[in-house]
């Protein structure tokens, strides 16, 4: 029996609800009119319209970054497709799914140099995970169906489907997903025994363990957040966790270090340093994170389990590569883990030396100045929300570092920032996304006034759809992290960084109807926040910080782990022995 | 780890992709990208029922970049299989040039008589010129172009490698 024939434009919202695809987040043009009338026509799929394309693909990032599915997004060609490569550079630098559907001029025009013509497979060749370019309309099903596989299986990504105008409107015949089999694409999952057993033994040997986790095991779903947690108590070893992978442990777990990395802890980056072994799950040696490669972790046995071939060996040269799903991984070290009695004093002096550098309190800062501290006011927001299940997205710079600093993450998938490419303009869209995707929950948006300018034109998608998310703006007035780049290294020397003719941020947050909020003494800083949380709509918090306050602890691009430059306002280090810089 | 390590190696790569519109790019441009050299790169379809096409790359770095690369080259969507022929046995390397050289008198003569020795076919001939096909491998085709430099070499077109394993395994 002949199949029913479809138009495209149908196989494609066909298509999406086989995916189990609920929201779309996009912005329509010529070639996509048709998808649209067809989004029209049904009440299933919900469309939510952003202002601009990059905040859709951000939005879609955050969607994806706090249920774990793929998010998806729909624009139109030439400057519709253009305006997501900074949107999906980041998602696949950070390894997020997303599927991102781009209208395209009909197939008789490219390369024509047609009205909005942009060569997106060819534009985004690099920038995605995958693309394709639908050229026959038989192929559509199949093609967005591996679109779907392909985002969300083996390392996330995003891929980029392109639609020619006629081949929505042309006809052709549906498959449904159960079909779809890409033979040259089927990542390992299952990491190799043998190795695993191998690393299990290395452990259970190890005098000074260290775990470091970062957002593969995140990507690997809440099962694997758990396990990690499970591994780290049976085996008593500290972790550390990366900015991605923030909230994997819970962060008021004993066993946690906090953040490693250029903005780490003391103790995370010192044991990092001084560690025998390292078993790294789910995270890629990033340069923020190993500092200088010859002095990274110099002793240590190192274990790395990835679900991505390419990262094993990419920077740094392991003992034991084990290629596979984290959260699989995982379950096997544990189940392989048997407790060795004998190793108990060693891993108990190593404790007691982390223990020492805990004392550190590495991110203490003085606090008696006129403008508020950005800590004190991170602080502050800490005790009001550390009862509730709040998801928190960030922007790029100092208030993305302070933030992974002074707000606990408790559980997987409840911060969104954008980690590999530095995205400034992240957050507010993803924070879109991700009260689109909990309408219940409390979303917070810590922001600077640099960042939020980047596509502060989203207050209108928020206003459009009524989502209370709260935003903190924390405005010193300046890039503040290439300003303290510049008190460091530049001689003070500020080219450039300091921002003027800023609006009136509490007019603006009334023009797009959000609650506007300014505080101008320490003080006020409570009430503020309360006030903040308290308000069921959308609200805009200005705080005016110390423009002069750093980020500390810092590990100077291309030092090592030791070589941490602590904030100004320490205690006296020199008991420790340790090679530490005072800013 | 950079380029400028001395430790260099090279390596022939030969890949089995999908033939569909732009897997070349794909290769080309993680090539590009991430700052790997190519030496050598052919491509053709080999399997036509299947939509099969092969390339073979030839290329150099370290051990610790060679690695990368055929990690980064095995991540791409449309690539079945990655085989680094250079460390997994002895294998046959194959490259064909089309040669011509003008002249006439001796050193007309003389490129006959060198190209004799290298078993060079004469593909075609006017009174003042020859193309030469030759066949071997790239250091043969090296000798031969800079032995016809001095007898009237004007144009050469080379193919660039083309790589399979000994022995009866298949990729």
């Amino acid at each position: 029996m002949a199949k029913k024939k479809l138009t495209g434009a149908e196989i494609f919202l066909r298509a999406l609800k086989d995916q189990g695809v609920e929201v779309v987040f996009g912005y329509p043009g010529g070639v996509t009119l048709s998808l649209y009338d067809e989004i029209y026509k049904q009440n299933r799929l919900r469309h939510v319209l952003t202002r601009h394309e990059q905040a859709a693909v951000h939005a879609a990032e955050g969607y994806a970054r706090s249920t774990g599915k793929p998010g998806v997004v729909l624009v139109t060609s030439g400057p519709g497709a253009t305006n997501t490569v900074t949107g999906l550079t980041d998602a696949l630098m950070d390894s997020i799914p997303v599927v991102c559907i781009t209208g395209q001029v009909p197939t008789a025009l490219i390369g024509n140099d047609a009205f909005q013509e942009a060569d997106t497979t060819g534009i985004t060749r690099s920038c995605t995970k995958h693309n394709n370019l639908v050229k026959d309309v038989d192929d559509l099903a199949r093609v967005l169906h591996e679109a779907f596989y392909i985002a969300t299986h083996g390392r996330p990504g995003p891929v980029v489907v392109d639609l020619p105008k006629d081949v929505v409107n042309a006809r052709g015949v549906y498959v449904g997903p159960d079909k779809v089999r890409i033979k040259s694409y089927q990542p390992r999952v299952k990491g190799d025994i043998g190795l695993i057993d191998r690393a299990v033994k290395l452990m259970a040997g190890a005098k000074r363990p260290i775990i470091y986790a970062g957002g593969g095991v995140i990507n690997a779903g809440p099962a694997a957040s758990a396990r990690l947690e499970r591994l780290v108590h049976a085996t008593g070893f500290p972790c550390t966790l990366t900015l991605m992978g923030l909230g994997a442990l819970p962060a008021s777990d004993k066993h946690f270090l906090g953040m490693l990395g250029m903005h780490g802890t003391y103790e995370a980056n010192l044991a990092m340093h001084h560690c025998d072994v390292m078993l790294n799950v789910g995270a890629r040696f990033d340069d923020r994170v190993t500092g200088k490669l010859d002095g990274f972790a110099p002793e240590a046995k190192k274990i790395h389990v990835d679900i991505d071939p390419s990262s094993i060996n990419k920077n740094v040269l392991v003992d034991i590569a084990i290629v596979g799903d984290a959260g699989l991984v995982l379950e096997d070290m544990i189940k392989a883990w048997k407790p060795t009695p004998a190793k108990d004093t060693a891993l108990k002096s190593w404790w007691k030396k982390i223990d020492g550098w805990r004392a550190r309190k590495c991110l203490s800062y003085g606090n008696n100045g006129k403008l508020a501290k950005p800590q004190y006011i991170l602080q502050r927001l800490q005790a009001e929300i550390k009862d509730r299940d709040v998801y928190v997205t960030t922007d790029v710079g100092q208030h993305q570092m302070w933030t992974a600093q002074y707000i606990h993450f408790e559980k997987p998938n409840r911060l969104m920032t954008s980690g590999g490419l530095g995205t400034m303009g992240y957050g507010l869209p993803a924070a879109v996304g991700v009260q689109i995707a909990h309408p219940e929950a409390l979303v917070i948006v810590v922001t600077s006034e640099g960042s939020l300018q980047m596509n502060l034109q989203e207050l209108a998608t928020i206003s459009q759809y009524r989502l209370p998310i709260k935003i903190l703006l924390l405005n010193n007035g300046y890039m503040g992290m290439v300003r303290q780049w510049q008190e460091l290294f530049y001689g003070k020397r500020y080219s450039e960084s300091r921002y003027q003719g800023d609006p009136d941020f509490v007019k603006l947050a009334e023009a797009y109807g959000a609650m506007g909020l300014q505080a101008e003494r320490p003080d006020e800083v409570d009430g503020l926040i309360k006030k903040m949380l308290a308000h069921d709509g959308a609200v805009l918090a200005n705080l005016p910080i110390d423009p002069t306050e750093n980020v500390f602890p810092m590990i100077a691009a291309g030092a090592c782990h030791h070589e941490m430059i602590l904030g100004p306002k320490e205690p006296d280090l020199a008991e420790t022995g340790e090679d530490v810089v005072l800013a | 780890m950079t380029a400028t390590d001395e430790n260099i190696q090279f390596h022939t790569i030969a890949i089995l992709v999908n033939n569909e519109p732009g897997v070349l790019a794909r290769v080309i441009g993680l090539f590009s990208g991430r700052g790997y050299n190519i030496e050598s790169l052919t491509v053709a379809e080999v399997k036509h029922s299947e939509s099969l096409s092969r390339i073979t790359i030839v290329t150099s770095g370290t051990p610790m970049i060679i690695e990368q690369i055929k990690a980064q080259l095995e991540r791409l969507i449309p690539v079945h299989r990655v085989s680094d022929l250079t460390v997994e046995g002895p294998f046959v390397k194959r490259e064909l040039a089309l040669v011509k050289v003008q002249g006439s008198g001796e050193n007309r003569v003389e490129s006959l008589r060198i190209a004799d020795i290298f078993r060079a076919r004469v593909v075609d001939s006017t009174n003042s010129s020859f193309v030469f096909e030759i066949v071997g491998d790239t250091g043969k085709l090296d000798a031969f172009v800079d032995l016809m430099a001095p007898l009237g070499l004007v144009d050469v077109a080379r193919t660039g490698v083309a790589a399979i394993a000994r022995g009866a395994a298949a990729l």
